[in-house]
């Protein structure tokens, strides 16, 4: 029985979760390393790829920021409303992709709210006129990213933080430190793995979005392409070679989500040990818990 | 008073303002937005908008693949749960950290996969479609993506339960007279009932609003294979923005359903873990 099972779930993995992975880089690898290169350092699939850097460059950041504040009044303050605050924040993971795209186009499209006013406007620098563009252009883009990954940072922070305690940092602010001293040298360094792991989540479903941000791109190649969507365009290219070099953009995100996986299980071990050991300093007579700090889900 | 306790800390209303000034940009105007726009519909223009013969045959698709796709998600997903908890095998870790790979793959790389895997000449393909089993560019494909997609909520759901799960409780069982099959069906099940409703009712919310993996595997022809946020998108490239609106509304209503049914089941699974 106990074989029988194990062969069934194996087999289950194996077909349903490491043969597509595999399966990426046959295909991308497929027609020989040449055409692999060629097929990465095609202008449009760069600049696919620089987007991309750029998009996650500037929503990871600001998704870090708030996450680090949410957490920070979440888990170290009560408040009234504590619970509908945390239902908000989460709320970006019940709603598609597609439905998070067009709530964008319905504010900053021509038929939007603002989108006629901001046609009016632009911007004034150094005596020249600068439309802003924001649907079909990069702040879409980036709107519609740093709103499907809004939750991830917060939402890995805040169990962590409340685990934590508020002791260490009174006794901090009572020896004299002042907030951000606190903060820089008793919080951050006791939430640091679970701030990373948030970082790592985000950063890796910033770079693979593609329903939200396929809504506000307009799909202009070569300049509002990021690599999801790059990799669809050559999909449905149809002109030989397009099928590889789709395959040969995916890779890298195939590889970016291997990267993270990596990095998440060392995370969880990290973190699992350390708990272990904070566990036996403060209890050595108990035995150490099993428990995980951090959650290991990412939806 | 827990309150008083906690005020010794500074920083409340510098972090808290930084909170309430992100939630209110990132989220809730553009919900707003959304909202104000779907009110400005007539309940009759609404109706018909998200009612007509393509929506339906998009929800009829959405849903029912959802269905069986949080289906397979559960038969597979408490199989590898179970195996992964209970059994100790070579491969074990490796197997238990790739669970998790459906949720760090993009989904576009997921979608494009998956299609090549099913077509003609792909490595499954080539065995299946001789068969009758097609999954590329049908339904069937629209399940299968779906179930990748929403592969880990059932597994990461139960882990921790049958973690918890007490031995004793089964060994009772067993000293008792209970076959294995009893010990299961009238022990262990029970237990971890609430549990599998709840990743069958995360999988399933995932799946409904899943886009990008689809796109790719499905034929996304009107009537049969569209999916509810493919639709969206055409209306959308149609410049036909109400349209879009309409049915993303009945998505979110959805979606909020779901919500309030996965918190009811978590609250209902976290009384049988302590």
């Amino acid at each position: 029985m106990k074989w029988v099972l194990i062969t069934i779930a194996l087999a289950f993995c194996m077909v349903f979760l490491l043969l597509p992975l595999v399966n990426v880089f046959a295909q991308a690898f497929g027609q020989g390393l040449k055409a692999y290169l060629n097929a990465l350092t095609d202008p449009d699939s760069w600049a696919a790829i620089r987007l991309t850097l750029i998009v996650a460059a500037i929503s990871v950041p600001l998704n870090v920021i708030f996450g680090v504040c949410a957490a920070w009044a979440i888990a170290k303050f009560n408040f009234r409303g504590k619970s509908l605050l945390i239902t908000l924040i989460d709320l970006p993971f019940s709603v598609s992709p597609v439905v998070a795209g067009l709530m964008f186009v319905v504010l900053f499209g021509m038929n939007g709210f603002m989108g006629p006013w901001l046609q009016e406007h632009p911007l004034h620098l150094f005596g020249k006129e600068y439309p802003i563009k924001i649907i079909f252009a990069v702040p879409g883009i980036v709107l519609a990213t740093m709103f499907v990954t809004f939750p991830f940072v917060a939402r890995e922070l805040i169990p962590v933080m409340q685990a934590t305690g508020t002791e260490q940092e009174q006794a901090a602010l009572t020896l004299g430190a002042s907030g951000w001293t606190t903060f820089w040298h008793v919080t951050l360094p006791s939430v640091k793995w679970g701030l990373i792991y948030g970082i790592i989540l985000c950063n890796a479903r910033a770079m693979g979005e593609f329903g939200a941000v396929s809504v506000v791109s307009g799909h202009i190649i070569g300049r509002t392409e990021t690599m999801p969507l790059r990799v669809q365009s050559l999909y449905e290219g149809g002109s030989v070679g397009s099928g590889a070099a789709a395959f040969a953009v995916a890779s890298l995100l195939a590889l970016l989500a291997l990267i993270t996986l990596g990095l998440k299980t060392f995370l969880e071990w990290k973190q699992a040990r350390e708990f272990e050991h904070a566990q036996q300093a403060i209890m050595p007579e108990k035995e150490a818990g099993t428990e995980f700090l951090v959650q290991k889900d990412f939806r | 008073m827990p309150a008083r306790k906690f005020n010794a800390l500074p920083g409340f209303g510098l972090t808290m303002g930084v909170t309430a000034f992100f939630l209110t940009v990132m989220v809730l105007i553009p919900f707003a937005g959304l909202v104000i726009r779907a009110c400005g519909l007539s309940w009759h223009d609404f109706w018909k908008l998200a009612t007509n013969a393509r929506a339906l045959a998009a929800y009829k698709l959405t849903f029912s693949a959802s269905c069986f796709a949080a289906i397979a998600n559960v038969i597979f997903g408490t199989l590898v749960a179970w195996v992964l908890v209970r059994y100790e095998f070579p491969g074990r870790r490796f197997i238990d950290a790739m669970v998790d790979f459906p949720f760090a793959l993009p989904t576009a790389v997921a979608g494009l996969t998956l299609a090549n895997l099913f077509t003609e000449n792909g490595w499954l393909g080539k065995f299946l479609v001789p068969l009758g089993i097609k999954g590329a560019f049908t339904p069937l494909g629209v399940v299968i993506a779906l179930t990748f997609v929403g592969m880990p909520f059932v597994v990461r759901t139960l882990q921790p339960v049958l973690e918890h799960l007490e031995r004793e409780v089964e060994e009772a069982a067993a000293t008792l007279g209970a076959g294995r099959m009893r010990t299961f069906v009238s022990v262990i099940a029970p237990t971890l009932l609430p549990s599998i409703l709840t990743g069958f009712a995360l999988a399933f919310a995932r799946a409904i609003g899943e886009y990008g993996s689809v796109v790719f595997i499905s034929s996304n022809k009107p009537f049969g294979g569209e999916i509810a946020p493919f639709l969206i998108m055409m209306r959308l490239e149609q410049y036909d923005y109400t349209g879009a609106i309409a049915l993303a509304v009945v998505l979110l209503v959805f979606s909020f359903i779901l919500l309030g049914i996965i918190n009811v089941l978590e609250q209902w699974a976290s009384h049988f873990q302590s």
